[in-house]
């Protein structure tokens, strides 16, 4: 009789921890300094480009104000060849890049999530497949066949460009997976796992990957960085259709006019490429203290 | 007491579990290690079997075979009359859950990631044993009052860092219990805890042992705690893979038939240091174990036996055969000349 009061006490305490557990993130972030700011500034940014654009004017060709320098009324920034205003793109510029940054991430970090830990605890001809296909994949030149791809399709959609990224950067992390997999798959407790028949997803995706997740984690901010690194090149180099505007058009118009060597347009060059350190320097920062937030050991110090 | 009744009763039934000359090769650079050679084991419902020997005899490897986690290179395992590698999903997935395995190591066998109650919840709502998520953590804090884990809501919300050793351990045990398992396979489960925890961990696998007869496969390297744990039931000595003794575990503390198990008997220590002085240690003719990648011909056993007679002990491996009633060993020495030839009293050195 004790027993069954005492389990149902303990029952009904349980779904009480949701709300401790987002308070112990957020501890965590603070009890890191760089970490925090690295958090403050990643959040600032995907704020503003996602809700300043809403009420900034429209950015309109100007021919009586091209070229304006940094520091002109009206222009914080300047204005670029057209007499559009630095400042607003900038603003407006981060969407498409933070956008297709996170989304290729998580494209490929979930296909090397799935494609590595599978290869690792099936083994045999799944493993045998994944590791042929990493191999095949990381052996061409990336930039090369972005090239290629860029040339035959029309990639005026973030999410096509998302697609595109992602697709190609999975397999230096499949191969990380498979490898900490591999090793984690014989702890004694996937063995417990096995024995109570809970079933391979369960036990890959419940039992294995959380002992992994601050790596994937980690792995997911370093997979941003790159797309975005990507992004940014492809519309540098003039692989992607310019239309629109985001950071990465911005440069590649700056670039194109040799708005380096005039002293009026050097707030136009340089302000896509602040955005985008600052950016990457804030996400680099924020990764930091992730490793504090997954794993509940480090979690109650 | 219920296993005091249980197991002169088991012997006429049908045994739960068979392993039938079941062997595991190992191939290593060094050539094939045979781990696991020719062993013949049964578990009757609600009995208790104790398999004792020394590192690198075997039984963890034996262990593993009988929980279907390695596949013998030869020889047969079977549940309930049917082998296990050659069963349909189904008859395998019930084989799975009516075998659990409680291993050594409380610090590796637990999923960091997971809470205790996560670790238990698992299995019962994925088998259906209970519905809904507050069942499962109602019959989560049931399994741990079994366990001695009280009050159940201090350690249902617990990561394994947060528990001690022991903790863990009854823990690993309350998992194994989700299922309603027929048999427990305890390696060593004890070893690592220490002793002051260890025999109340003992106490409880007891009393799950008499209260829900749950047979135990239970392996130690400690004769005493085998003594301890399975007086009621049987004892196998496993020596470099083979088993040499066999028989009900008093027999074997007792009167051993094996100068092995002999030699095992005889390491315990004494209290009473003049005691210990004369026991029969010294007997043996060597100290080293070999290796198991170069087994000695004939009985592995002869480089260090007492009774060792060139010829007859070097030359053909021994057969198990039954020395007294219920009581077997494989010694070619004891089988011609019986057990009286392993004198209680050593000689003096």
């Amino acid at each position: 009789m004790a027993d069954t009061i005492a389990a149902t006490d303990a029952a009904s305490a349980i779904g009480t921890t949701g709300v401790s557990r987002f308070g112990g993130i957020l501890s965590s972030l603070r009890r890191s300094p760089a970490g925090f700011i690295g958090f403050v500034i990643v959040a600032l940014m995907v704020l503003i480009t996602a809700i300043v654009p809403f009420f900034t004017p429209e950015v309109a060709p100007n021919v009586k104000e091209i070229l304006l320098p940094a520091g002109t009324p009206g222009h914080l920034l300047g204005t670029d060849n057209e007499g559009k205003d630095v400042l607003i793109q900038m603003i407006g510029g981060g969407r498409t890049v933070i956008f297709v940054g996170f989304v290729a991430a998580a494209i490929s970090t979930a296909l090397a999530i799935v494609l590595g830990s599978l290869a690792a605890y099936l083994g045999g001809w799944v493993d045998s497949v994944v590791v042929t296909l990493t191999d095949v994949f990381l052996t061409i030149p990336q930039i090369v066949l972005l090239a290629v791809l860029g040339a035959f399709f029309k990639l005026d959609s973030p999410i096509l460009l998302a697609l595109l990224v992602g697709g190609l950067a999975w397999p230096v992390l499949t191969r990380a997976v498979r490898a900490q997999v591999f090793s984690l798959k014989e702890r004694e407790f996937v063995e417990a796992a096995r024995l109570l028949d809970l079933g391979t997803p369960r036990v890959v995706f419940v039992e294995i990957l959380p002992n992994m997740a601050s790596f994937i984690l980690m792995n997911f901010m370093i997979g941003v960085t790159n797309a975005i690194y990507q992004l940014v090149g492809l519309y540098l180099l003039g692989l992607a259709p310019l239309t629109g505007s985001n950071w990465g058009i911005m440069l590649n118009r700056a670039w194109i006019a040799g708005a380096i060597f005039n002293d009026n347009s050097l707030a136009w060059i340089l302000s896509p490429i602040i955005a985008i350190i600052l950016l990457l320097l804030g996400l680099v920062m924020m990764t930091r203290s992730l490793e504090e937030i997954l794993n509940p050991r480090l979690r109650d110090r | 007491m219920s296993a005091m009744e249980t197991a002169p009763a088991a012997e006429g039934r049908t045994p739960l579990m068979t392993l039938a000359g079941v062997s595991q090769v190992f191939d290593t650079k060094a050539g094939p290690i045979h781990a696991v050679n020719q062993v013949d084991l049964s578990i009757n419902p609600g009995e208790v079997l104790c398999l004792v020997g020394e590192s690198g005899s075997g039984k963890t490897t034996a262990a593993r075979m009988a929980a279907g986690l390695a596949k013998p290179t030869n020889g047969q395992v079977d549940f309930d009359g049917t082998d296990i590698w050659s069963m349909n999903r189904r008859d395998f997935s019930t084989f799975r859950r009516s075998v659990q395995y409680v291993h050594q190591d409380p610090y590796a066998s637990l999923n960091p990631t997971r809470t205790v109650q996560q670790t238990l919840t698992a299995p019962l709502l994925k088998h259906g044993v209970v519905k809904g998520g507050k069942a499962a953590a109602a019959r989560a804090a049931e399994l741990l009052t079994k366990v001695d884990l009280t009050p159940p809501e201090n350690f249902l919300t617990k990561y394994p860092h947060q528990l001690s050793g022991g903790q863990r351990q009854r823990a690993s045990v309350a998992r194994a219990l989700t299922l309603d398992p027929k048999i427990i396979i305890a390696d060593e489960s004890t070893s690592m805890l220490d002793v002051s925890i260890r025999i109340s961990v003992l106490a409880m696998l007891g009393r799950l042992r008499d209260d829900l007869g749950v047979g135990f496969l239970f392996i130690t390297h400690d004769l005493a705690i085998a003594k301890y744990f399975g007086w009621h039931g049987k004892t196998a000595v496993m020596y470099l893979g083979r088993i040499v003794e066999f028989g009900p575990t008093p027999k074997i503390i007792n009167a051993p038939t094996h100068p092995y198990t002999r030699a095992l008997i005889d390491a315990i220590p004494e209290p009473d240091p003049d005691l210990t002085k004369t026991k029969g240690l010294g007997s043996l003719r060597s100290l080293e174990i070999p290796s198991l990648a170069h087994l000695p011909p004939g009985c592995s056993f002869h480089p260090r036996c007492p009774l060792f007679e060139g010829g007859l002990c070097d030359g053909v491996v021994p057969e198990l055969v039954e020395i007294r009633s219920g009581q077997s060993a494989a010694c070619h020495v004891v089988a011609r000349d019986g057990a009286d030839v392993l004198r209680p009293d050593p000689p003096a050195t």
